[in-house]
């Protein structure tokens, strides 16, 4: 078969499909941020702990205060504007800013999926994603009828990585031969209705899922893809994340993965919804102004663009690879773990106490709940890189206090998907000596197990 | 077809946005028959637990009512005697932090240590208190009474002196009238209303009681038990040990029987050993081998039992080891907080008690 790169650049799509994928991502996202806040979790999260677990190179983004709701009230109008089209572009740079620097004010709420939308959020950026059904049309008195088809299918290949990965990610003894964790999640949801009692205790069930699980993953970008399997593969995307929601506790994730699979319909079901929208917005159409369509939208510097997002891909597809270039067990010690798409993958849990000795021999455990508000204690005690920062945290604070020489020692214990804890970090490794850097933390004792997979 | 598809799809979705409520069962069987473990502890382990504390109140009333009528040495040491004997069913009360003792704050009337002399001798001085009230909860219960009856003089005959002071007379006697009224008030919640409560809630969620319960439980563990009794005398938690903050100072020889108590009561919830005959019967022991986890069941009284061997180690006041020889104590420290280990990261995990912290991808 011949595939020319260039032919493909050169192939169009209907411009609908990336209308309505804007519009579903707009109103999700806007809807997002008011949930975020209604649950008042900007409070709790971001303007009630004293202390805040930065990324690794930004530990210059800060809390701004009672000026985080503004940031939020940003992120959110910037969503509106998003979905509606109006200024598109300043729009979507805006989300994108505002809501990255949100996920990076703290290191301890970090999801996947908020991920996902930061990355997604960056690709959008360089789509026309408002050359039709949009204010800017409106305003501008021009709209397209199609596309580069790269633009739309740019999208679909993020998701279909999202979801691939997240597959290659199951491969592993853990999941596929000791079923867990899900033999520790399923039982506890014995309030279930019908399969609570039953089906979630049984051990045949819970294999069960975690293969199908895997191989939904796997597979279903594939499905999506090819015409034939579509609808039905669909409706699976809809049982699927559906049935994750009634289970975990995933917040907005399943109803992304949802809204977004529809990218892969056809134009006319995308031209339907927006129909279906022009009709509940009926006052709109009366006072259309004419339109001028266009009939195709060529993507300007395009030149610098297509490098750009090809990078973009590159590093998306070699990245949640890079735990290859640490020694031990990738569960364990988590070096490369994190955005990688390993969604819902283990049940790891720690109980970490630190020790302060100073100068004069005196030593003491601290109290972690008068630093750390429950949720950042428990994403601490199973996290190196969280036990790192927070040992300087103690170490800068108690030599502010007047202790000299303070030094910082840790004993943790951690269990791993259903085993016995396990000790986790070396005791006589003084923490406040040691640095954080993309150099493997020796600090880390051995998993005394294996866990074989990718 | 294709529409109905599409309604079934939102109306999935549309049931799968509710939150799941905290609603009863309804008596419904579960697999593990969380129902059976909640009604033996409580028909079987807190109810009569708090009974027969409540009996040893009643003769520390009374042995109070004797000595208020003739202050002597005799009627003094029958008053200490049913101190000890209440202080000791106590400790089989103290991890129930849940119901109306909850709501009340019951356990901080009861036992807050060290007490504080100053406060007590003002509320004594100035005449009008409320006992019930949060600052005085370091001038009331066991440990106020551990001061009134052996920690106010250097000697008994000074001490018997003080009670001819009537306001020492009428504060002694308050202190164990509060503690009589609070347990009749938390009993009575338990035997009329919160029990069949306790019994039927036991869905996975934050709030319902079976996994109220089991935080509670772990949180007793670790700071009533491990921190308050060994850890904090011992000086864990601070640059130097600190003794006075041990249980039962002015006793000063009962300190290390009432942590063995405390303990064993532990260790007899977690298997779900009855107290009135001691028969075993739904606990923590018995769900974690239905979870398939004998070899933590086993582990946790393994290490309960090599902590009961640290602390039988220690001097029969926990005051004078931790003056004389505090390394004994510290090595009980570790003992118990394996013991926490296994209760707050291992067994926590098996249970997979519901957290409400926020949306979270098991990351």
């Amino acid at each position: 078969m011949n595939f020319s790169f260039k032919t493909y650049l050169n192939k169009t799509t209907d411009a609908a499909t990336l209308a309505v994928f804007r519009i579903g991502f707009g109103v999700m996202m806007c809807y997002g941020i008011i949930r975020f806040w209604a649950n008042d979790w900007i409070d709790t999260v971001y303007l009630q702990p004293k202390f805040h677990f930065k990324y690794y190179g930004f530990e210059w983004v800060h809390v701004l205060g009672n000026y985080t709701y503004l940031l939020f009230l940003i992120c959110g109008l910037s969503a509106i504007f998003v979905a509606i089209g109006y200024k598109y572009r300043l729009a979507i740079i805006t989300f994108f800013i505002s809501f990255t620097y949100i996920e990076l004010m703290d290191k301890t709420v970090y999801l996947n999926h908020y991920y996902f939308i930061s990355i997604l959020s960056f690709l959008m950026i360089f789509l026309p994603a408002n050359a039709y059904f949009s204010l800017d049309n409106y305003k501008s008195k021009k709209a397209f009828n199609t596309m580069p088809k790269w633009c739309v299918d740019s999208i679909k290949l993020l998701l279909g990585i999202v979801y691939f990965y997240a597959g290659l990610a199951k491969i592993n003894s853990d999941w596929l031969f000791r079923a867990q964790p899900l033999k520790i999640w399923l039982p506890s949801k014995y309030d279930l209705p019908f399969i609570g009692e039953t089906v979630m205790q049984q051990e045949w069930f819970h294999f069960a899922m975690s293969w199908s699980g895997m191989l939904y993953d796997l597979l279903i970008p594939f499905f999506l893809l090819y015409r034939r399997t579509r609808f039905v593969a669909f409706l699976f995307v809809i049982f699927f994340h559906v049935f994750t929601r009634v289970l975990f506790p995933i917040g907005m994730f399943p109803f992304v993965m949802i809204v977004s699979a529809i990218i892969f319909f056809d134009a006319t079901i995308h031209h339907k919804i927006l129909n279906k929208i022009k009709s509940l917005l009926g006052f709109i159409s009366a006072k259309a102004k004419p339109i001028q369509y266009k009939q195709a939208y060529t993507v300007r510097y395009s030149k610098l663009i297509l490098p750009i997002i090809g990078l973009f891909f590159a590093i998306q597809l070699l990245f949640p690879f890079r735990y290859l270039l640490y020694p031990g067990e990738l569960f364990w010690t988590e070096e490369g773990y994190r955005l990688s798409w390993r969604v819902m993958l283990m049940e790891k849990m720690g109980n970490t106490t630190f020790k302060i000795v100073d100068k004069n021999g005196n030593s003491f455990l601290v109290n972690n709940s008068d630093f750390l508000t429950p949720l950042q204690e428990k994403q601490m005690s199973s996290q190196p890189d969280f036990i790192l920062e927070y040992a300087h945290y103690l170490g800068d604070h108690f030599s502010s206090q007047g202790h000299k020489g303070v030094e910082v020692y840790v004993k943790s214990y951690v269990a791993l998907n259903g085993r016995l804890s396990q000790l986790f970090v070396d005791e006589s490794v003084n923490l406040y000596q040691e640095k954080e850097s993309f150099k493997h933390k020796d600090w880390i004792l051995p998993f005394k197990d294996e866990i074989k997979g990718l | 077809m294709k529409k109905l598809i599409y309604i079934f799809a939102v109306f999935v979705l549309v049931a799968a946005c509710s939150e799941s409520d905290d609603s009863n069962d309804n008596g419904v069987v579960d697999n593990y028959n969380r129902a059976a473990m909640q009604t033996n502890l409580a028909d079987n382990i807190i109810i009569p637990s708090l009974e027969s504390f409540k009996t040893s109140l009643e003769t520390f009333s009374d042995a109070n009512s004797t000595f208020v009528a003739s202050p002597d040495q005799v009627n003094l040491d029958n008053l200490r005697a049913a101190w000890l004997d209440a202080y000791k069913k106590w400790q089989l009360v103290e991890p129930f932090d849940i119901g109306q003792a909850e709501v009340i704050g019951y356990r901080n009337q009861m036992n807050i240590y060290p007490t504080d002399v100053d406060n007590i001798e003002s509320n004594i001085e100035n005449g009008n208190y409320d006992l019930t009230h949060d600052n005085n909860n370091d001038a009331v219960g066991f440990p106020a009474l551990d001061y009134m009856l052996y920690g106010l003089a250097d000697s008994d005959t000074e001490l018997l002196n003080k009670y001819q002071d009537v306001k020492y007379i009428t504060y002694l006697t308050d202190l164990i009238e509060a503690m009589s009224m609070i347990t009749e008030e938390v009993l009575t919640d338990w035997t009329t209303n919160y029990r069949s409560l306790f019994v039927s809630s036991t869905n996975n969620t934050l709030t319902s009681a079976v996994n109220k319960f089991i935080n509670d439980y772990i949180f007793y563990f670790e700071k009533g038990l491990r921190a308050n009794k060994i850890g904090i005398p011992a000086g864990v938690f601070s640059t130097n040990p600190l003794s006075e903050k041990a249980e039962a100072i002015y006793n000063g020889s009962n300190s290390r029987d009432l942590a063995i108590l405390a303990l064993d009561n532990a260790q007899n919830i977690f298997n779900g050993k009855t107290s009135i005959n001691s028969e075993i019967g739904e606990g923590f022991y018995s769900y974690l081998v239905q979870l398939g986890r004998t070899d933590l069941a086993t582990l946790i009284n393994t290490r309960i039992d090599d902590a009961r061997e640290k602390i039988l180690l220690l001097n029969q006041d926990l005051k004078t080891q931790v003056e004389i020889d505090n390394t004994k104590m510290n090595e009980a420290y570790d003992a118990l907080q394996l013991v926490v280990v296994s209760l707050k990261v291992d067994m926590l995990q098996a249970f997979d008690v519901s957290v409400d912290y926020q949306d979270a991808d098991g990351d």
